[in-house]
């Protein structure tokens, strides 16, 4: 489990002394954990509007044609994600370029 | 100057200097990672919010005309972002000019 990373026995590769806490190793774990939260909120967010766009009154099971709406959602969804993600750094680089 | 959806937060870069204590490496780290996270956070909402703005249905690829209108969405919602940034800004100037000559 995660209890392994911390604690006074736990030493970094480098040979440090028993105790120390690698930063490294730190940063990396907060770096996973962040693509963790990034990725559940995208899937959040996915299920919610292709749940709208796909759903219409519920049935007692997803029927063929929600089952392919919602994956063609989903799809659209990363491109409209990326396209977003592309727009918006354009944007920032354009103001940087401006100040 | 404030750079577009910089709407300020309590993870602003120059509060990261306590955090991460005296080590410089781990506030360097802490603040790339806050500036990163907020641009994410920024792509999540106007996703979400452009997504309402400019997708019909679904379909097998995203087409030229709802691609331009991501993009618009995007940009227009900077500029409504940086727009009230600014107009805040100058009632605020404006209100303070009205109370300095009240006090008179």
């Amino acid at each position: 489990g995660m209890e392994s990373g911390f604690g006074s026995d736990f030493s970094s590769g480098g040979g440090g002394g028993g105790g120390k806490l690698d930063p490294g190793l730190i940063m990396e774990q907060v770096k996973v954990q962040i693509a963790v939260a990034n990725a559940q909120e995208l899937l959040q967010r996915m299920t919610d509007k292709c749940f709208r766009k796909c759903i219409g009154k519920p049935g007692g099971a997803l029927d063929n044609s929600e089952q392919k709406c919602i994956a063609m959602c989903m799809d659209r969804y990363m491109d409209s994600w990326n396209t977003v993600s592309r727009a918006y750094n354009s944007r920032l680089q354009r103001e940087r370029a401006n100040m | 100057r404030e750079g577009p959806g910089d709407t300020g937060s309590a993870m602003d870069a120059p509060s990261a200097a306590g955090l991460g204590g005296a080590d410089p490496q781990l506030q360097r780290f802490i603040e790339v990672e806050t500036q990163k996270q907020r641009f994410q956070q920024l792509v999540h909402q106007m996703t979400e919010l452009c997504w309402e703005k400019c997708m019909d249905k679904p379909g097998p690829k995203l087409d030229s005309r709802a691609e331009t209108c991501f993009v618009n969405c995007v940009e227009r919602f900077i500029d409504t972002s940086q727009f009230i940034l600014n107009r805040l800004e100058q009632t605020q100037k404006s209100k303070s000019a009205f109370s300095e000559s009240l006090s008179d």
